[in-house]
């Protein structure tokens, strides 16, 4: 929050820091970006640019909304994005293949990402109307898992591990810490030991691969492997200090493969070393810090869990996809937010930010007006 | 907490207790990726550059040029030649045929060529380039490079081709070289150097033997590539390092005028310098040219000479095992010497021998002889009675220490020792005794005796030295030292004296050493292959080819002081004296008289027709046309 005369109220009542901490991750990755593409602003950087700023100030835009509205819209939100998943498997299954995108003639949606922050929208409204007595009851566990399994599913069988992985993270967070028994998360935990083998035969080749190759990355260094294999090169023969701007040569020379999407981290920490990563996570964790802030300071219920939920899901956005670049988890297709280019990514996480904005604005009027 | 009633409050606590163990998970995960990219960045940064500096630098191999072999004097045998090559590179054809087309427009190639590229086309792998033509004229090469970008999967390039001066008469002694086959390139733990187009490696011979030696280590251009193999820049290139010079003992030009004076025969000759053993010749004719099959050879070529019944593809000095007939006399002679005959005594020869109710044949009625008359006229009868009354316990050792049967270190992989016989061996190979016949046999030569023709010379070399002389053909290796052989210097003097006799006024008179002052020893041999009737023996030449005798003669110069000596096979060539006698004095005569020697080749080639070239390319086009093939065009120069 800035305080001066000279700036106009509206706009001195932004969260400047959070836009700024945004801006300076994003515009690293714009840097990166660049680099990437040897040097030009073709054909990532610039396109990624637009897209940012006006995912910013759509963001800008979303701060001004009121924590009524955001409520009023969780359900509905929900229901629309499950309508548009159950609508991307009919596609697909009438083209008769995968099917991810949603073509409305001039943009692609990709119902998928809207579900992360509508899970975390719906779950915190669910549980803010179950009465406190009630939590530790079936009751409030069984709509939960549904409102979570039925778009988790849909999305698994997109197929899309990655962001069915991301959401159903985010849903048990929610739960988490909307006090559900602590048996709830133990039992699955100890399930999915058993049924880990299990879901491993029904998965699709390719996810099968990924996972074989994380267990043992050396087993197909030319094949599967090979993502892994590259992008601990890069980031391993960076250094603390970076072979420098411009001058990575796994990213230069394609041996990195995805050095622009999913591993762009591995293109950056090879000019940037040690130092620009930690940076960049430093950043992020920010961020997140901010957004577990305002969830503490949440007069609400709905407010707290929102806030923990969106925060959560940038969390694991950067979490999951940086232990995949750095060999600690299977590859499974997760962007890095805000860096990677590709303009979903950015949507998701800028919603979650102009949610959390918002909700913040909300904490700051009413203490004023109290 | 389960009976309790939870209120907004414990909510609250939950939430809050819960929220700082979020964070903290979350700030377990920031530490592990924090020091994970720690342990990549620092611990194992070393590793990783390497990987990364090996991902990024690529090594383009440049073949090292492969090594001369040299003569004993320095002269070229095997050299290389700078040239220009079109290759095919079967994974990148797009349209074969049309490729092929227009290939053969290009490049002219004859029906044989576009034949044996499309056989090696189908039995290639992907990855094998598939040459199409070595030796490429500089008109036509420009003709294809300006041509490449329409021209997928074919590769022009500049390079080497081995070039063998001696052509066609170094064929068997050097071999030839090719390029590597799958096997081989399997064998050689996939070594990426045999893959490049124009790579050749030793095939046969003296290329293949000494592969180690000639081929030398690939260099390379050091390469900044991309994943997909685009080269982005180039760095400081690896030298690489030629194939080293091997010198043999051959003497070139004494090799060549030997082979060719050998004539339409199918034959071979050795030369030996009895001080150190050095094989100074060692032709075996008629042979293949090495410069032909260094592109591959076609069908048809092939075929000619796999066809031939001269054998053109065995090395005969060392590979072909022949009965040493007569040429086993002196060291017979020497055997009985040993076992205490008198060599004065008188064996009378009436053109038969009656052993048991066989009766063994003399070329002629000699009447009463000694020794010394049985080598110098060569006579069987005297060598059956004596041979018999000593045994062939006593005659195998002196024989054996001559060389016959020997096995000697020399750089050739298949070569072939042939048999002495005895008592001894008789009953581990054919588990029979050893009968009288098989003595009488013996004694001349036949039966179960089989050698060499490098044997023979080795033999000659014994002789004349009383030593034992060990052939020995790389320059570099040391000269084996000659140990005395067990024979008596008195019975040495005598034997000489008498292969003195054989060619001064006996069954060599005919081939006198034509220089006044050096005067040849040698022995004469014939061997029979077949069991031919008096008068066809007599009549060498209207008997079918692969019927007659073969003819054996050996030698060494001079008499008094032996310096040179020699062996030779002539198969099928009839009375040892008649043939291959006048082809061991031409090639000795080389050594002292090069334009007598060399006039006495331009006589002998006119009476046969010709030059070696000449006859060659009229044999070729003979060939060709009996078997409805067009002619060959004329050979670019």
């Amino acid at each position: 929050m800035i305080t001066s005369a000279l700036i106009p109220k509206p706009l001195a009542r932004l969260p400047w820091r959070l836009i700024f901490l945004v801006t300076g991750i994003a515009t690293f990755g714009l840097v990166v970006l660049y680099s990437a593409a040897g040097g030009s602003m073709q054909p990532w950087a610039l396109k990624q640019a637009l897209v940012f700023f006006a995912f910013l100030a759509i963001a800008i835009a979303m701060s001004w909304m009121k924590e009524s509205t955001i409520k009023a819209i969780a359900f509905p939100l929900y229901g629309i994005t499950l309508v548009m998943l159950i609508g991307v498997e009919a596609l697909g299954f009438v083209s008769k293949g995968a099917q991810r995108w949603l073509d409305l003639g001039p943009i692609k949606l990709q119902p998928s990402e809207f579900m992360k922050p509508a899970i975390v929208l719906t779950l915190a409204r669910f549980y803010e109307l179950v009465p406190a007595g009630e939590i530790r009851k079936w009751r409030a566990i069984w709509p939960a898992l549904l409102l979570l399994g039925v778009p988790a599913l849909l999305i698994l069988i997109q197929p899309d591990l990655g962001t069915c992985i991301v959401v159903v993270l985010c849903g048990i967070t929610v739960m988490f810490l909307a006090g559900l028994p602590w048996w709830f998360f133990a039992t699955p935990a100890a399930g999915f030991a058993v049924a880990a083998p299990i879901a491993y035969r029904f998965m699709h080749g390719y996810q099968k691969q990924r996972i074989n190759t994380f267990l043992n990355p050396d087993s197909d260094p030319l094949g599967a492997g090979y993502h892994i294999a590259q992008s601990k090169i890069a980031i391993g023969s960076g250094g603390i200090w970076g072979k420098g701007f411009l001058h990575g040569s796994q990213s230069h020379l394609d041996y990195l493969p995805e050095g622009h999407t999913d591993f762009v981290f591995a293109t950056m920490a090879e000019e940037w070393g040690l130092v620009g990563g930690v940076i960049l996570m430093l950043a992020f964790a920010l961020v997140i810090r901010w957004g577990m802030q305002v969830s503490q300071n949440a007069r609400t219920r709905f407010a707290q869990l929102a806030a923990a939920g969106l925060s959560a899901t940038i969390f694991f956005y950067v979490a999951i996809n940086l232990m995949m670049v750095m060999g600690l988890a299977p590859v499974v297709g997760v962007p890095l937010p805000l860096v990677s280019y590709g303009g979903s990514a950015v949507m998701t996480v800028m919603l979650c930010l102009g949610l959390l904005m918002a909700l913040e604005r909300q904490q700051r009027t009413v203490s004023r007006v109290i | 907490m389960k009976h309790m009633r939870i209120t907004t409050a414990h909510q609250s606590i939950t939430f809050s207790r819960r929220m700082m163990l979020l964070g903290g998970a979350q700030v377990a995960v920031g530490g592990l990726l924090v020091g994970r990219m720690g342990w990549l960045a620092i611990a194992q940064n070393q590793k990783y550059q390497l990987l990364s500096e090996s991902n990024r630098v690529q090594l383009i191999p440049v073949p090292p040029r492969r090594g001369w072999i040299i003569d004993r004097y320095g002269k070229p045998i095997a050299i290389n030649k700078a040239s220009f090559r079109v290759d095919l590179i079967p994974q990148q054809i797009v349209n074969g045929p049309q490729i092929l087309a227009r290939l053969q427009q290009l490049l002219d190639l004859a029906p044989d060529d576009m034949e044996r590229i499309t056989r090696e086309l189908s039995q290639s792998r992907g990855f094998q380039p598939v040459s199409v033509a070595d030796n490429v004229p500089y008109d036509r090469y420009a003709a294809i490079t300006v041509r490449l970008p329409e021209l997928p999967g074919i590769a022009a390039s500049q390079g080497f081709t081995r070039f063998y001066p001696g052509g066609s008469t170094v064929g068997q002694l050097v071999g030839y070289v090719g390029p590597a086959s799958a096997e081989e390139y399997e064998r050689e733990n996939k070594n990426p150097l045999l893959l490049i187009p124009g790579v050749k490696i030793g095939k046969e011979g003296l290329e293949k033997v000494l592969e180690p030696v000639l081929r030398g280590q690939p260099g390379g251009q050091r390469v900044e590539v991309t994943a997909r193999g685009k080269i982005v820049k180039e760095l400081d290139p690896k030298p690489d390092i030629s194939g080293g010079t091997v010198q043999l003992t051959i003497d070139a030009d004494l090799h060549e005028y030997a082979a060719r004076r050998i004539g339409d025969q199918s034959a071979s000759v050795v030369v030996i310098d009895v001080a150190s053993g050095d094989i100074l010749a060692m032709p075996s004719m008629p042979s293949f040219d090495p410069n032909n099959f260094s592109d591959g050879i076609s069908q048809a070529e092939w075929k000619m000479l796999s066809s031939d019944d001269h054998l053109p593809l065995v090395d005969k000095t060392v590979e072909s095992l022949y009965p040493s007939g007569s040429t086993i006399k002196p060291s017979m002679a020497l055997a009985l010497l040993n076992a205490g005959v008198d060599r004065k005594q008188i064996v009378n020869c009436t053109g038969a021998f009656r052993l048991g109710n066989h009766t063994f044949h003399c070329d002629r009625r000699h009447g009463p002889l000694d020794m010394d008359g049985a080598v110098v006229h060569s006579c069987d009868v005297y060598f059956y009675t004596m041979c018999l009354r000593i045994g062939a316990e006593k005659l195998a050792p002196m024989v054996r220490s001559m060389g016959f049967g020997e096995k000697f270190d020399l750089p050739f992989d298949h070569q072939r020792y042939g048999t002495i016989p005895d008592p001894e061996w008789m009953m581990r190979k054919y588990h029979r005794k050893w009968q009288g016949y098989d003595t009488v046999n013996m004694s001349i030569g036949q039966g179960m005796v089989l050698i060499n023709p490098l044997q023979l010379g080795v033999m000659a070399s014994r002789l004349a030295t009383g030593k034992r002389v060990v052939p020995r053909l790389i320059k570099s290796k040391p000269v084996v030292p000659q140990a005395q052989l067990e024979v008596d210097q008195d019975h040495l003097d005598f034997i000489r004296k008498a292969m003195w006799g054989v060619v001064d006024h006996g069954t060599a008179a005919a081939a006198k050493f034509p220089i006044a002052v050096i005067q040849m020893a040698g022995k004469t041999g014939t061997a029979q292959t077949h069991n031919l009737s008096a008068g066809e023996r007599g009549n060498y030449t209207s008997a079918v080819w692969k019927l007659r005798d073969h003819s054996l003669f050996m030698a060494f110069v001079p008499f008094d002081n032996p310096r040179y000596a020699a062996g030779t096979i002539v198969e099928h060539g009839g009375f040892g004296a008649a043939v291959a006698a006048p082809l061991v004095r031409d090639t000795l005569t080389f050594l002292y008289d090069k334009q007598k020697a060399i006039q006495a080749l331009n006589a002998f080639e006119q009476s046969i027709g010709g030059t070696l070239e000449e006859r060659l390319a009229r044999k070729t086009a003979a060939w060709r046309a009996a078997n409805g093939l067009p002619p060959l065009p004329p050979k670019q120069a």
